[in-house]
């Protein structure tokens, strides 16, 4: 049985996984020019300015040690850290006082690791990184046609949120003139 | 909530109403040894298998014989696996080189494993070997869900069988489960798991170079394979140390439906495979109904609860320990799924539901994971309840109790109540010792009632035979390993054995024909007492429990009081 089910069972399905789905098998790794900067599933930490940011994360984007916070609703220590997360932002982003901020760009993921953010959370970035990447208003616009075009909707129109993949956004981020 | 999220969970509840007879006439057929579907590719496989070990098919067990097969197989599963734990540095496929596991993790890991459970006391991507993964856990994964349904189906022949105390083999009961069942479902849903990007290779950890320049390191595996009877078995243990919430483990909303469709997959369609061997369709359909009900009910008050404002958290939504591309709605779909199955797979991080979503979780479990339950375990636990009801209701009209023509008498109620009790006392006495002693409290990650409910929830999950966790708690400490082991142990065999020795007594009675007498258990009359009886039992005994933890922290937060 051990055999059957924890060999033969895990090689075959490697085999087949390897022969339909090779890039998909081996952690949909994305190469340029030779180097591989990442995976498309495995959210990377991004705080410079020139880059959109990715969810907080518990874990600081560790991929050794994937987690949440785990902090309860009525803890003090999640209050604090949203409420300053929320003030960091808004200075970081040049955002007045009153701007209601997405949800997921203050919250920690479940993983630590989520690639993706909301169309939202990709839009209220703009701003802030055309200043950085001292861009046109042309480009600015670019930019905005740039979140609209990446924006997943739901998986075959009805699973899922819509969202946006940070890593893949600031990919085409950086193929901008 | 937007219309897609009502979609998305009236197309689950819908599916699992239509896939409930498919698969569960099919699990019939293998179950009673006829000729299916797949009898030409595992036919052959399966005779081998009984000559290996030299089992004789039409050899039948009473159900002493069947019981001490069941704990000799598990017995012998435990010390397999915690011998490839505490050795795995020496083994093979360690291509990053982990340590081999310390003792009380390892021996936690094993009977988390063998039980059923699939708690997680260790990290798959820092401390498993690939070696670990798939011929400890994997394995385990189908066999441990096999048991389960061997011990149902133990029970189901002694519903049906007359005056006889044969419940059958337990060797080819396991075999025919994990063959012609487990194994085929799982094939096809890892293909499906690895084509929306989970991950299936034995390469090494890859470095790369993150686009503002930091290095990051993806782990890599077979995880694609352990994943998918991770959810088919109701087992739940991660490959990744954050489960079904890592993108490499649950890449994408689609992946996410099919793994908490195949969570309740097998246990539903089990209640038409009861309703199957006991001839009588509407005999499944009702307990089918019953935990319908109770489902339903609680996936609403979850969704209302994540979806529920509070003066604290002004104009945001609850999106701690929730990821992206799941949103709310899947968030909670999964959480009720999950904990209602006894699986304890996570695609969020319990810890930071709302309260009451929180609580739900919990109740579910303490109900005594049988609102579909584990894969067999379910079933024969909602049997115990039954039994109960109709004891229950037989004292109310002075009539001997009778369930399916058999006449339940004074030792099915006394074990039946052992069932229940031996997982209860886990919850509550565990609860208070971890409450009382420096080495329980030193583990808390949340303070006030919340710090309660992280205690509480891990020996409920543990007595439950979920897995799931509130994960702020610390739980990889010597007390923690051990205390949960335990409570697993207790929480697996506590039933089991009281269950096959109902099977055994009941398989010796006549069967009274059905007079105008008979309390009728296919109506739903029957069904509402049934959830009756189910939320009393939970309710009254935990409820006390309850108030201190997630009720508590509930009305805090309505205030506005933080810890």
């Amino acid at each position: 049985m051990t055999i059957l089910l924890g060999i033969i069972y895990p090689l075959f399905i490697t085999g087949i996984a390897q022969v339909a789905f090779p890039s998909k098998a081996n952690g949909s790794l994305v190469d340029i020019n030779g180097t591989l900067r990442g995976s498309e599933l495995i959210g990377q930490k991004t705080d410079t300015a020139i880059y959109f940011s990715t969810r907080p994360s518990a874990t600081d984007y560790n991929t050794l040690a994937s987690g949440g916070s785990n902090l309860g609703l009525t803890s003090q220590k999640l209050y604090d850290l949203i409420q300053t997360r929320k003030t960091d932002f808004i200075a970081k982003n040049y955002l007045s006082d009153d701007t209601n901020i997405p949800s997921d760009i203050l919250f920690a993921s479940a993983s630590g690791l989520d690639p993706h953010i909301s169309p939202e959370a990709a839009r209220i970035q703009i701003n802030r990184i055309a200043r950085a990447r001292g861009f046109s208003e042309e480009q600015k616009q670019q930019l905005t046609v740039l979140v609209n075009r990446l924006t997943e909707m739901p998986q075959l129109g009805l699973f899922g949120c819509r969202r946006i993949n940070v890593f893949m956004l600031n990919l085409e981020l950086d193929k901008l003139k | 909530m937007e219309i897609n999220d009502y979609i998305q969970i009236f197309l689950f509840l819908f599916l699992l109403i239509a896939l409930t007879p498919v698969l569960g006439s099919f699990m019939a057929k293998v179950l009673n040894g006829e000729r299916n579907i797949l009898s030409p590719i595992f036919g052959k496989p399966e005779s081998f298998i009984y000559k290996v070990i030299g089992v004789d098919v039409n050899q039948s067990m009473n159900w002493r014989k069947y019981a001490v097969s069941l704990l000799v197989f598990n017995l012998a599963g435990f010390l397999f696996l915690l011998l490839v734990l505490v050795t795995q540095k020496w083994l093979p496929l360690n291509p990053q080189h982990m340590g081999n596991m310390n003792w009380h993790t390892a021996l936690n890991t094993s009977v988390s494993f063998v039980t059923n459970t699939n708690w997680q006391s260790y990290a798959g991507e820092t401390g498993l070997s690939y070696f670990s993964q798939m011929t400890g856990l994997t394995v385990q994964n189908f066999l441990s869900a096999a048991t389960g349904i061997a011990v149902l189906i133990a029970l189901i022949r002694g519903i049906i069988g007359k005056t006889t105390d044969k419940l059958g083999n337990f060797w080819v009961d396991i075999t025919r489960s994990t063959l012609y069942i487990l194994l085929p479902l799982s094939i096809v849903l890892a293909v499906l798991l690895a084509g929306q990007g989970v991950i299936q290779n034995f390469d090494n950890y890859t470095e790369v170079t993150t686009l503002q320049g930091d290095t990051q390191i993806i782990p890599q595996g077979p995880a694609a394979s352990q994943i998918a009877t991770k959810q088919l078995g109701t087992n739940g243990g991660g490959f990744f140390n954050t489960n079904s919430a890592h993108p490499f483990e649950n890449p994408t909303p689609f992946s996410n439906f099919l793994q908490v469709l195949s969570i309740l997959l097998i246990p539903a369609a089990l209640t038409y495979t009861y309703g199957k061997m006991v001839k009588s369709q509407k005999q499944g359909w009702a307990v089918f109904s019953a935990m319908f009900v109770l489902f339903a009910i609680g996936l609403f008050v979850s969704l209302y609860s994540e979806f529920h404002q509070s003066e604290l958290w002004h104009n945001i939504s609850y999106m701690e320990g929730k990821e992206t591309r799941f949103g709310i709605t899947n968030s909670v779909l999964w959480s009720t799924t999950t904990t209602v199955a006894s699986n304890g797979s996570v695609n969020a991080m319990h810890d930071s539901l709302t309260p009451l979503s929180g609580m739900i979780a919990m109740i579910n479990m303490m109900l005594g994971e049988v609102i579909y339950g584990g894969a067999g375990a379910g079933l024969y636990g909602i049997v115990i309840f039954i039994i109960l009801t109709v004891f229950i209701a037989g004292l109310m009209v002075g009539r001997t109790p009778e369930y399916l023509g058999k006449k339940i008498e004074a030792f099915e109620v006394r074990m039946a109540l052992i069932a229940i009790l031996s997982p209860s006392v886990v919850i509550l006495l565990f609860s208070a010792i971890a409450c009382t002693i420096p080495s329980g409290l030193s583990s808390l990650n949340n303070g006030g009632p919340h710090g309660l409910s992280e205690i509480l929830y891990a020996f409920t999950s543990a007595a439950g035979n979920n897995g799931s966790a509130f994960g702020g708690l610390n739980a990889s400490t010597v007390f923690y390993n051990l205390m949960i082991a335990l409570g697993m142990l207790i929480g697996r065999f506590g039933v089991i054995i009281p269950v096959l020795a109902i099977a055994g007594s009941l398989a010796q009675k006549k069967i009274t024909p059905i007079s105008q007498g008979t309390f009728k258990t296919d109506n739903a009359l029957f069904v509402g007492l049934l959830i009756s009886v189910i939320i009393i039992v939970g309710g009254l005994t935990f409820f006390p429990a309850l108030s201190l933890g997630p009720i508590v922290d509930h009305i805090l937060m309505q205030n506005g009081i933080l810890f």
